[in-house]
């Protein structure tokens, strides 16, 4: 349990420092240790192969992307365009009115009990491959369908319109 | 877990390690041997008998040439770049099974560090980070053709990882198992997985070269258009952990590829042998073959270098998206009609 603790306090440290970090790229570098805490989370959950996934696809393949695109973006505090004050406090109330109603909304809703797993060794690779196919075989064959249309989109975006090129 | 399998764990660890460093840094004496052989010439022969000392002259001229830190570099990233690039190279040994267990007396030893059951996944993670060092190194010199090569790294990984996933996925469709201790169980005598994967180990092996920035793949550091890509300003052992790093992914991938395709420490009328040598010198006749099989691919990867010029980028990225992924997806069909059918 303490090196729950310790690794929740690492993620929740982390993540303030993405949005306080003035740097782009350094704010993306604490977003990458954010999710390598996250990967240690569910390890201790015993859900390995959530773990790895996390790895590769999160911190392998999309935050490399997020990188490269902020190190090709000119980032300088001259191209930054200025905020006057008046959008600065409208977002901090706009900001806190959101937070008071999140911690409004869990408190109304009390704690939740703590999730007891039927089987602790669902995360294994095997269990969980059984149990996506045999069990939830159509949701996750339509989430796929959603990733589909998504590089569908991508793909009709990217390509230029033949009439107007 | 008693004290003496937490003394044999940490014994291996430690061999291991100083084993993947002796041979990067032989690695690049055999490197410039096999270059001077490759092009008619006599090679390193002035440090000791045959230049068998050149890698430490080397390593003691990257400690004393003077460390530079370029004076509008991010001074920690700086830093971060390289001793990310030698973490990942070193951390990827844990899970290749370098032979089987030793037997002697009442101590079993096994020669992997650790069997975690998604083995594959774990060292394709390894791979996949590993492209951060170069990424930060180039970013922090704040220098065009840095910044140009660490680019070039990020697009050339993310693309040929894809293509090498989509490999594995058909080796996994015939192991049935992602632990590397099981797939090298499987492959017991000849029953290597080459034999049931021979288009799948050719993606793997094309990937391979493309991951550690080998030739013809080496254009995050192509001299003619980028000086010296993302390692420009890097100096002094810095720029040794940089290329040091290079030369120990070629040998984990190498032995990655012994393991997943090759046998790993498996060799024809290995029972035999066994039965005539005893659990405790058996098993290591087994890593020997794994390190012969190992160096096989290490001398490939030199061959090729010294044989193929480097591609154009248009051309590196129409072989990873337009050739190797619709041939990789190919081959899954293929593999999984195969197992439905014959199988």
């Amino acid at each position: 349990m303490s090196t729950f603790y310790f690794i929740a306090f690492l993620s929740v440290f982390f993540s303030i420092l993405v949005i306080t970090a003035k740097n782009p790229v350094h704010s993306i570098l604490y977003l990458i240790l954010t999710f390598s805490t996250f990967t240690v989370h569910y390890i201790l959950m015993n859900a390995q192969f959530l773990a790895v996934v996390n790895f590769i696809v999160y911190m392998g393949a999309i935050l490399v992307l997020f990188l490269y695109t902020l190190m090709l973006i000119n980032l300088n505090k001259e191209s930054e365009p200025r905020k006057s004050n008046l959008v600065k406090i409208a977002g901090f109330v706009g900001g806190a009115c959101f937070l008071i109603t999140i911690v409004a909304a869990l408190k109304a809703w009390g704690t939740s009990h703590p999730v007891v797993l039927n089987d602790p060794n669902l995360g294994l690779v095997k269990n969980l491959g059984k149990i996506l196919f045999n069990e939830y075989l159509l949701p996750f064959e339509v989430s796929s369908i959603l990733l589909l249309s998504a590089m569908v989109g991508a793909v009709l975006l990217a390509t230029k319109d033949p009439k107007t090129a | 877990m008693g004290v003496a399998d937490i003394v044999i764990k940490f014994v291996l660890i430690v061999i291991i390690f100083a084993i993947s460093l002796v041979i990067a840094m032989y690695s690049t004496y055999a490197e410039r041997k096999i270059a001077a052989f490759f092009q008619d010439r006599v090679g390193p022969n002035r440090a000791g008998p045959w230049g068998i000392l050149q890698p430490l002259a080397d390593g003691g001229k990257m400690f004393l040439k003077e460390e530079i830190i370029p004076t509008n570099a991010s001074p920690f990233l700086f830093i971060a770049g390289p001793s990310l690039a030698i973490l990942t190279a070193c951390i990827g040994s844990a899970v290749i099974p370098w032979g089987q267990q030793i037997t002697i007396g009442k101590y079993v030893i096994p020669l992997q560090v650790t069997d975690i059951n998604v083995g594959i996944l774990y060292i394709f993670g390894v791979v996949s980070l590993g492209v951060y060092g170069v990424m930060i190194g180039g970013w922090a010199s704040n220098n065009k053709y840095s910044l140009l090569g660490a680019i070039r790294a990020a697009s050339q990984n993310i693309s040929y990882e894809i293509s090498m996933g989509l490999s594995i996925i058909a080796l996994l469709m015939v192991t049935g198992t992602l632990s590397l201790k099981e797939i090298a169980e499987q492959q017991h005598g000849w029953h290597w997985n080459v034999l049931y994967q021979p288009v799948g180990f050719l993606l793997f092996i094309i990937c391979a070269f493309a991951e550690t920035n080998r030739t013809p793949f080496d254009l995050p550091e192509c001299e003619t258009e980028l000086v010296g890509g993302y390692h420009t300003e890097y100096s002094s052992m810095k720029l040794g952990f940089y290329l040091f790093a290079e030369y120990i992914n070629m040998f984990i991938s190498s032995a990655v590829m012994a393991t997943l395709y090759w046998g790993g420490y498996n060799y024809p009328g290995m029972d035999w042998v066994l039965a005539h040598t005893g659990p405790a010198i058996g098993p290591l006749i087994g890593t020997a073959v794994m390190f012969a099989k190992v160096f096989l691919f290490i001398f490939f990867f030199m061959w090729v270098r010294w044989t193929i010029p480097r591609f154009r980028y248009d051309q590196l990225m129409d072989l990873g998206w337009k050739i190797l992924i619709p041939l990789a997806i190919a081959n899954i069909i293929v593999t999984g009609l195969w197992i439905t059918f014959i199988k």
